[in-house]
């Protein structure tokens, strides 16, 4: 093990971490706010209001991420109308082509979380909110919702780890991620041990990281679920 | 005689081919505690929850203080209320206990008091605070104002639901078999707060399993069976001398 290939090139490491960071954390935002109105019409009756979401979820689930980012980035390129309409700057960029793959994951996937935990919502306690006179919209944003995060808390801390497992993609279309500096030190010394170990310490860093941060928020949120 | 503050009329709920309601009239005057008995399956509890549309009934009306809730067909002719407004207003005035407490499990007990008169009713927080504490002391939970509900009893559960449904000032309380679900030993403590507010001079509607509240506490009796009332009267009179061969079996059935 040649440590001085790690230790000279952490920069470019740090580097590939501060990528890894932005692109996990704005796609887990933008995933929430796609997955909070799409849980919502999943648990409609009316197909005209569950079918294009569920089609959403199906896709997005049902395929690989790096199919989704080849269609992205690759893809998408094929078409003249894209190549020549004011969003082709957006496609054209790895950037934000691995954005917009990673945000629609994601959202799939927590849409899927939440719409399991509004289901598992006691039906008494939304009698209970009826019964006092709250409007549909209030029972949603005080009752259903509030009870519903807090059901789903220990799965989407599941799901945030499998997203930054699977941004790794995101080297494969000429990003310098966290694996994206492990390959271009590979490339460079043949190192391919010290290249990649050092990568997986990272994950394992940002790992123990949120897995920590979704400890104390179980603690905060629910604390009525424990056993005193 | 005072104005009548809750009249249904002719009311009929069925739950697909079976007809559970089949026609039951009841007028409820202000400080009335009426007890409603019947067997399982005799639709007590479906006439309870018609009250305040969490069942919608088929046919019949029902008025609370004056106001009679409009309904209307939708095109396959199942009935809906007219305005879910008007429901939601009229729910707001009626405080509902349930069986199974009901109380909302991510809240404090204070924070399931105070959601109502914040949520619904507009009221400032401080002061649904304030009146949520008071609610609280009078059912004597005060102490456990910042437990989870899935952190004490059963009895303390629907004692904090009493409190929560008495938050919102209600005009009438509405009590579905709110001890059927306790332990034996803890049936006291509820049903000993039911009875201080029977003597506060509120209106309210219990159905029950409990013989003894049903002859001391309240003025009149329900007895319903199969959908329909067998009889209805003062408790003194019903329970000394009743006069249907139902009541009499019912009766022989819970007091021995």
């Amino acid at each position: 093990m040649d440590f001085t290939i790690i230790l000279d090139n952490l920069p470019l490491y740090v580097q590939g971490l501060w990528i890894t960071i932005q692109l996990v954390f704005l796609a887990l935002c933008a995933g929430l706010v796609l997955a909070v109105p799409t849980a919502l019409l999943l648990t409609s009756k009316n197909p005209l209001v569950w079918g294009l979401p569920y089609a959403y979820v199906y896709f997005f689930r049902g395929t690989p991420l790096l199919v989704q980012l080849f269609l992205i980035y690759h893809g998408m390129g094929q078409f003249e109308t894209i190549r020549e309409s004011f969003i082709w700057p957006i496609f054209r960029e790895a950037y934000w082509c691995a954005l917009i793959a990673f945000s629609l994951n994601t959202g799939a996937y927590t849409a899927e979380i939440l719409r399991g935990a509004i289901n598992q919502t006691p039906w008494g306690e939304i009698e209970a909110a009826k019964a006092c006179g709250m409007r549909k919209v209030t029972r949603y944003r005080r009752i259903i919702l509030p009870s519903a995060f807090r059901r789903a808390l220990p799965a989407y801390g599941n799901e945030v780890i499998f997203m930054l497992h699977g941004s790794a993609v995101a080297s494969i279309v000429t990003l310098v991620d966290i694996l994206g500096a492990g390959r271009i030190v590979n490339a460079r010394y043949f190192a391919p041990w010290e290249a990649y170990v050092t990568s997986g310490l990272f994950y394992l860093c940002l790992t123990f990281a949120i897995v920590y941060f979704f400890k104390l928020w179980e603690r905060r949120w629910s604390a009525h679920l424990r056993t005193r | 005689m005072s104005d009548a503050a809750l009249i249904v009329d002719d009311l009929h709920k069925s739950f697909g081919a079976i007809e559970v309601l089949k026609g039951i009239s009841l007028t409820a005057y202000d400080r009335d505690v009426i007890s409603i008995l019947g067997s399982s399956g005799s639709g007590k509890s479906t006439l309870l929850r018609c009250l305040n549309l969490l069942e919608v009934p088929n046919a019949g009306r029902v008025t609370v203080h004056g106001e009679e809730i409009r309904m209307t067909k939708r095109r396959n002719g199942d009935p809906v209320p007219a305005d879910w407004k008007q429901v939601d207003r009229i729910r707001s005035r009626l405080g509902f206990v349930f069986q199974s407490f009901n109380l909302w499990s991510h809240m404090t007990v204070l924070e399931n008091v105070i959601e109502a008169p914040i949520h619904v009713l507009k009221v400032p927080r401080k002061q649904a605070v304030e009146r949520g504490e008071a609610m609280l002391h009078k059912v004597g939970m005060y102490e456990r104002k910042d437990y989870y509900p899935a952190h004490i009893s059963g009895g303390q559960q629907q004692r904090a639901a009493i409190a929560r449904a008495l938050a919102v000032e209600p005009t009438m309380l509405l009590f579905d078999e709110p001890t059927s679900a306790l332990d034996p030993e803890l049936v006291g403590e509820v049903l000993k707060v039911m009875r201080a507010l029977a003597e506060e001079g509120r209106t309210m509607l219990v159905v029950t399993h409990e013989m003894g509240f049903a002859r001391d506490v309240s003025d009149k009796v329900m007895f319903l069976h199969q959908g329909e009332v067998e009889e209805f009267g003062v408790p003194g009179d019903m329970f000394s001398n009743p006069k249907s061969e139902r009541f009499r079996q019912f009766l022989s059935g819970a007091l021995s």
